[in-house]
């Protein structure tokens, strides 16, 4: 073997670099097969971020598509009224883009959370809009009165230009004490009267800040 | 306020500490506020008198809030339960005098923010008249479910702050080896729990055993208490002597040694997980002013409706109270010489983790311990935040060893990632950061902000999983309800064109059988899948009903008649009409001429379809059969394809119209075919005077539709 080596140095350099190469495409080609990943993991990924509102204002039938083109065809992340600046941030952060302004053509309140709610004593029980509902939170049957599961409605928006006699309003969810929060402090802004504000080692710090 | 001595912030490098014999252990962090509690101990507890108005919010307590059992005018005695617990986690609320329910409305209640929540509002007669209350002569006899049943409707929850329902704190499903009694209060000013045990100690140990019974603590009692409170410490002691298992506790006095956790740690060296409860550490907790509660409600059978509560301050003349649950701020302000100090807020609770009240009609309710109404010399306004200058002193003073420096910046850029890793829910929002910070951030503002928005983030997630869901379900059936539907038109034409290639009799009827049971098996299907909705929008639209003998219609000449066998029925039909209206004709002849002439014209288009038939059938029996057979099979076909077509619109449009839009449309269509019939008769008067005669009389008629029409929308 060695005697081999010695006096055909160059055919066993070959040989040798040839069965490595079988053995690692062996092994390449056994791991496509045995782990292969089903579908894009990245459109997952991007979906969680979505916020599964559905609502087709990025001009994708639902949030899935919208992942899917984003990740597939390179769309822009910037499409997702409901979502707002924070969606956007974490696309760019997990698709390594710029963070790029909404593009929220007509869409005054982008980020604010609604709800949909239906005036039931106009509601001519039309089922347009459980037709048009792309979670199915709206019950109701033919000429029956219909109204919205607020639990479940993402407020989505699909089902107010449907409704024939304009029922459906888009409503801000109040204030309760369940979901009453604390507010970030804001950064103080020091105006002159602001000065002597509190004690008086205060005021004698912005005399003493004078004198100096 | 603004300059902190550095004695005040206890840096924790002290070890092990042995007071009165028994090892406690050292907190990491706290401060040392000044205390401001011999104010309020000058004189004894005093009862408080009735205020005009009391006031009992539904939520008192953390959980679900009670529901109200009472209607406005309905006279109440003194522990009715007037509210009922809503859930496990959720206890009843009692009147806390007799009177008149005079309301059930939403009012100010003891809450950070200031907004407003359900309350019953009762009117005292002055009687302060009592129901026949049902006292246990001897817990001891009683199992643990009895009392914390008591406990329970006693309305008992947290009294130290947090208000969480005892009942079910005490029920813990691990196995407890130790209870610690709370008697810390470690926040500034607050007495309450020192005066309760100075003047009520028996009773205080008499719930401790209550306790004992129902926890049965493997291990001891332990009676936590600061060292500033020598006279209470005395008093628990004399009882103490008597009872094996319960030890009193005392350690040297920091902010905040009173937190469950803190205490636990302590007073058994312990630390409870982060995110976990004490009972997963085999310990369960419990306020001092519980005790006492909870010795009411089991020997004496009283609910809980006064507690002892400290009202402080330089505004006022410090006191401690025994105050009816659901008086007023402003009614123990004004029993204690309140002198409002400009804008200078009232506190519920104690300065360091107290809130400012938005308005002085809210409530005392279960959980107040405290009402300090400082002078602006005692509590200036904050100071202005100044920038961070990274001292470290937060991080020095913070009893559970967070970053509060980092944790800062990380809710400045709203790093909600990092926040978590950096553990902020296991902040106890004590506030000891804060006073430490000699840039005066509001540190613990922060916090309480960030917590917040990082729930509300989780529970966005979780509702957007759902959503997705829902869609994904809904997607799923919508592509199964359009599979179904192809996979039916595919199976109805593979039937007709086999109906097509072998026209016998036999294979006809055979193949009718097998339609109807295939639409048999389809309605059955769609049942199932289609929502109900549908089913009965077209059980009731007559559209529905005229689509489907159209269907019938194509259906017949397809497959079963020969174009001459069509028009040979039509030719049938037609005369049995045309006989039908001459009859009709002799009998209004006499009573009504306006529909007699609509009846002519009628009569007369019939006659001439009927002469029109008569011709065709002639072409068609002298012509060779080949040559007629394809126009007119497709004909009638085209004409019910037609018909389906039309129906189908109609209903789609119908169904979504209000009935002026209805109107509306059918006026536009009058208009159309009335100018089409114009023009036609016109065309005609030259050529063909009689059957412009014809077309006369059919647009009078439409004129007159037009007409009611016009009548019926105005």
């Amino acid at each position: 073997m060695l005697e081999f080596i010695q006096a055909n140095w160059f055919v066993a350099a070959l040989l040798a670099l040839v069965l490595l190469a079988l053995v690692f495409g062996a092994l390449l080609g056994f791991a496509a097969i045995r782990f292969k990943v089903d579908g894009n993991p990245v459109v997952d990924q991007i979906n969680t971020i979505l916020p599964q509102t559905q609502c087709g204002q990025c001009g994708y039938p639902g949030c899935k598509p919208y992942a899917t083109a984003i990740a597939e065809q390179d769309e822009a992340i910037n499409r997702c009224p409901p979502g707002g600046e924070t969606t956007i941030q974490a696309l760019a952060e997990l698709l390594d883009k710029e963070v790029v302004p909404l593009d929220a053509e007509g869409v005054e309140d982008a980020g604010v959370k609604k709800y949909a709610l239906i005036r039931e004593d106009e509601c001519i029980g039309c089922t347009k809009c459980i037709q048009a509902c792309p979670v199915d939170a709206i019950l109701g049957s033919a000429k029956h009165m219909h109204t919205v599961i607020t639990s479940e409605c993402t407020g989505c928006d699909l089902c107010v230009e449907p409704c024939p006699v304009d029922c459906i309003d888009m409503l801000q969810y109040p204030t309760t004490l369940t979901n009453w929060s604390w507010e970030l402090p804001k950064d103080p802004q020091l105006i002159i009267t602001d000065l002597g504000r509190g004690t008086e080692s205060a005021i004698n710090s912005s005399n003493q800040g004078d004198a100096a | 306020m603004s300059e902190i001595p550095v004695t005040q912030i206890d840096t924790g490098t002290h070890t092990q500490l042995d007071v009165a014999n028994r090892k406690v252990w050292p907190l990491p962090g706290g401060v040392h506020p000044p205390e401001n509690k011999a104010q309020s101990l000058q004189h004894p507890i005093k009862p408080m008198s009735l205020p005009a108005q009391l006031v009992f919010p539904l939520s008192q307590h953390i959980g679900a809030p009670a529901l109200a059992c009472v209607n406005v005018g309905d006279q109440v005695l003194r522990g009715q339960v007037i509210a009922q617990a809503k859930g496990f986690v959720s206890v009843p609320v009692h009147a806390s005098s007799s009177g008149t329910v005079v309301a059930i409305e939403e009012r100010p209640i003891a809450h950070a923010s200031g907004l407003h929540g359900m309350c019953i509002v009762v009117e005292p007669d002055g009687q302060h008249e009592s129901i026949e209350f049902s006292p246990i002569a001897d817990y001891t006899q009683c199992s643990a479910e009895e009392l914390l049943d008591t406990i329970r409707n006693a309305g008992i929850a947290g009294m130290g702050g947090a208000g969480f329902p005892s009942a079910v704190k005490l029920n813990a499903k691990q196995p407890i080896d130790t209870l610690i009694i709370n008697a810390t209060e470690c926040e500034p000013y607050i007495t309450a729990d020192d005066a309760l045990i100075r003047e009520r100690s028996s009773d205080v140990l008499l719930g401790i055993q209550i306790l004992k019974h129902i926890v049965q603590p493997s291990q001891e009692v332990l009676i936590g208490i600061e060292d500033n409170k020598p006279e209470a410490i005395a008093q628990l002691r004399a009882q103490c002597t008597e009872h094996d298992q319960i030890h009193v506790v005392v350690f040297p006095t920091k902010y905040p040694s009173g937190g469950e956790k803190q205490l636990i740690k302590i007073l058994t060296g312990r630390e409870v997980p982060s995110g976990g409860l004490p009972a997963d550490i085999g310990i369960v907790c419990q306020n001092i002013g519980t005790c006492e509660a909870i010795k009411k409600a089991v020997v004496d059978g009283e609910p809980l409706t006064s507690r002892v509560t400290t009202v402080t301050g330089e505004t006022v003349s410090p006191q401690n109270y025994d105050i009816a649950l659901g008086t007023p701020v402003s009614h123990a302000l004004a029993e204690s010489d309140y002198q409002a100090q400009g804008n200078q807020p009232v506190i519920m609770g104690g300065p360091m983790m107290g809130f400012a009240l938005a308005n002085l009609d809210i409530p005392v309710v279960k959980t107040t311990n405290c009402i300090l109404a400082p002078s602006v010399t005692e509590r200036p306004p904050n100071d202005i935040a100044q920038a961070c200058i990274r001292c470290g002193m937060c991080a020095e003073a913070c009893p559970v060893s967070l970053l509060p420096q980092q944790l800062y910046w990380f809710s400045r850029s709203q790093n909600n990632t990092q926040l978590e890793k950096h553990n902020l829910f296991d902040c106890i929002e004590c506030g000891a950061c804060s006073y430490s910070c000699p840039s005066h951030i509001p540190l613990v503002q922060y916090y309480r902000s960030s917590k917040a928005e990082i729930r509300a983030e989780k529970a966005d997630q979780e509702k957007s999983e759902k959503a997705k869901q829902r869609f994904e379900l809904r997607q799923e059936r919508l592509e199964r309800e359009e599979r179904e539907k192809e996979e039916r038109r595919k199976a109805r034409k593979e039937a007709a064109l086999k109906a097509k290639a072998s026209p016998s009799k036999q294979d006809v009827i055979s193949d009718a059988i097998a339609r109807t049971q295939a639409k048999k098996n389809n309605v059955a299907q769609a049942d199932k899948s289609a929502p109900a909705a549908a089913d009965s929008a077209k059980a009731l639209d007559p559209a529905a009903a005229a689509i489907e003998r159209a269907k019938q219609k194509r259906a017949e000449p397809a497959t079963e008649q020969s174009p001459e066998d069509t028009l040979k029925t039509q030719i049938a039909t037609l005369e049995k009409r045309i006989a039908k209206a001459n009859d009709k004709m002799a009998a209004l002849e006499t009573s009504d001429s306006t529909k007699i002439d609509a009846l002519k014209s009628g009569l007369a288009l019939q006659q001439q379809k009927l002469d029109d038939a008569k011709a065709q059938l002639a072409a068609i029996s002298s012509n060779a059969v080949d040559s007629a057979s394809a126009p007119a099979t497709d004909e009638p076909m085209d004409a019910a394809q037609a018909a389906i077509a039309r129906a189908q619109q109609a209903r789609a449009e119908a169904g979504n119209l209000s009935d002026d839009e209805k109107r509306a449309q059918q006026l536009t269509s009058i208009d159309k075919r009335l100018s089409a019939q114009q023009a036609k008769y016109d065309e005609l008067l030259s050529s063909d005077p009689d059957k412009a005669e014809l077309i006369k009389a059919s647009l009078d008629k439409l004129q007159a539709k037009k007409a009611a029409l016009l009548e019926a929308s105005s």
